[in-house]
């Protein structure tokens, strides 16, 4: 169960994570797009962090809802709408829920997916976030389904995600601006695709 | 990095203060958004534009008679969020509808895609074009298109001046399509640019090197080469932008010689007379040159050929008078 309190632990330490790699995710960007990405997810996530103080309410999907407006309206660029997306749309599940239990927390994710899916109009393989994204999502609930703790499933998640963001290298990218680049996209990791593996493991490591 | 700023963080807004008190007659500042929008709105159909910052004059520069009504800036090379361009379409809107001009980057067209539904959602009547002059960049295997550049500032020109004219949305709309189905344009760039909150240049170029059909955010181009001299870079940019285009002898275009911040006029000049000589071979008439910093990346040193096949409807529009800060047309 991730209660409310949990949940925003956990949105802050996404914050911290994207503040310790601002610099990471700001040079993979450089290699195959404009170097912002690093910087906009980190002040993104530090708006965040400073908003939740102002939610007082438990009900997950009005933190949720907060955390998805507020990356919106400050992150720009494509991170802004996708991750925006993605969070509105797990929102929407999580609504008028004080407690999100594991069978909640599937749909939220697969919610978010579809949401990145329809608003980046991409699928895996793409060399994009979702290529960190949908293994993960498929790790975490097919480790729940085992009957894993919600910790030991995020942390196959992680791990997952982890991999996907390894095989981006290969990927020639045709979505974003790295798709610009074609083939020369080759060898450069994916630096949305890394935010979301960033993402995944301030989760498992919150519930750990 | 040596740049005259204070700090990092608040470049934009500071930046659009300045804008605002240099041209006082021409744009104002919606309060609390980063968004200019014209001083004295015309009841008309109105032209948004935006995206990041980093390109002036580009977008602000260009809110005026006979071309913009609103610009919004973004973070520094990040497209503007969707709260932002929103606020622009609602400052701009006289009720006769909105057209968005977007430069086909995921980013501002997921971004400027989400404030239409603001807006559609408000009622108010919002249509959009996407810029994507620039050949460097594939369009048959890559789903996303090639990126819009310098070329956008025809479109900005045109569509503003039919919109001037009182023309219908769909018309503005359609005028708008048409120049950017014949406009193509390709850059390249001899050094790269430091975004003032990374603090480092975006890439690294030896000196002997340059880096051909680069986006104008320091995005990696398609390759790099040694320096060459400027009859040698034109001939390879208008070689590959001729090929995009059908121009038949004859047939009339305007050129457009843009710089990237930092590179001086001469050398623009020096490109430009490369370019009126290959046209003339070509048997191609100029019927007019534009030749300056249009659509900038910061202080990279580079510039982009766009060249606009025109036909008598573009051609008459975009002699109307056009009065902005960054372009003036008498």
């Amino acid at each position: 169960m991730i209660t409310g309190e949990l949940l925003v632990r956990v949105l802050k330490n996404i914050g911290i994570k994207m503040n310790e790699n601002k610099q990471l995710l700001t040079e993979l960007d450089a290699a195959i797009g404009d170097a912002d990405h690093g910087i906009n997810m980190n002040k993104g996530f530090a708006a965040v962090s400073k908003k939740l103080e102002e939610v007082k309410s438990d009900d997950c999907g009005e933190i949720l809802k907060t955390t998805a407006m507020t990356l919106i309206s400050t992150v720009g660029g494509a991170s802004g709408p996708l991750y925006g997306t993605a969070f509105l749309k797990a929102s929407i599940v999580a609504k008028g829920k004080i407690e999100l239990d594991k069978k909640t927390i599937i749909k939220m994710f697969e919610e978010a997916i579809k949401g990145i899916v329809m608003r980046g109009k991409a699928q895996i393989g793409e060399k994009t976030m979702l290529d960190a994204l949908i293994p993960a999502y498929e790790a975490l609930k097919e480790s729940i389904e085992q009957g894993d703790e919600l910790s030991i499933a995020f942390n196959k998640a992680t791990y997952a995600a982890c991999e996907g963001v390894e095989k981006t290298k290969n990927i020639i990218a045709t979505k974003g601006r790295a798709s610009y680049l074609g083939e020369r996209s080759i060898g450069h990791q994916d630096p949305g695709a890394t935010s979301s593996y960033l993402m995944i493991k301030a989760i498992a490591d919150t519930l750990i | 990095m040596k740049k005259i700023i204070n700090n990092p963080e608040n470049v934009v807004n500071e930046m659009l203060e300045g804008i605002v008190k240099a041209y006082p007659e021409y744009v104002k500042r919606v309060e609390g958004f980063d968004v200019l929008v014209r001083a004295n709105l015309k009841e008309k159909v109105t032209l948004v534009s935006g995206g990041g910052s980093g390109h002036e004059p580009s977008h602000g520069g260009f809110v005026g008679e006979g071309m913009l009504d609103g610009a919004i800036a973004g973070e520094v090379f990040t497209s503007p969020t969707p709260d932002q361009v929103f606020e622009a379409i609602k400052a701009v809107d006289q009720g006769k509808g909105v057209l968005l001009v977007i430069k086909n980057y995921t980013g501002d067209v997921m971004n400027f895609e989400m404030a239409m539904e603001l807006a559609d959602a408000e009622g108010i009547k919002v249509e959009s074009v996407v810029v994507n002059d620039d050949v460097a960049v594939e369009n048959s295997t890559y789903t996303t298109g090639r990126r819009g550049i310098a070329g956008t500032i025809f479109v900005h020109k045109i569509a503003g001046a039919a919109a001037e004219k009182g023309l219908k949305l769909d018309e503005v709309k359609r005028i708008a399509e048409k120049v950017i189905k014949n406009v193509r344009s390709m850059g390249m760039a001899l050094t790269p640019c430091t975004i003032p909150a990374v603090g480092k240049p975006g890439f690294e170029l030896p000196e002997d090197e340059m880096e051909i059909g680069l986006g104008i955010h320091g995005e990696p181009g398609t390759h790099r080469d040694k320096i060459k001299n400027a009859r040698e870079i034109v001939t390879h940019l208008m070689d590959k932008i001729l090929a995009d285009i059908q121009i038949n002898e004859n047939e009339e275009v305007v050129v457009l010689v843009n710089g990237l911040g930092g590179t001086p006029l001469m050398e623009l000049y020096i490109a430009n007379n490369e370019v009126d000589k290959i046209l003339k071979e070509k048997g191609i008439k100029t019927y007019k040159t534009i030749v300056g910093n249009y659509m900038t990346s910061i202080e990279m040193a580079g510039f982009s050929i766009s060249i606009l096949k025109l036909d008598d409807e573009l051609k008459e529009l975009l002699d109307e008078k056009a009065d902005t800060p960054a372009f003036k047309q008498i």
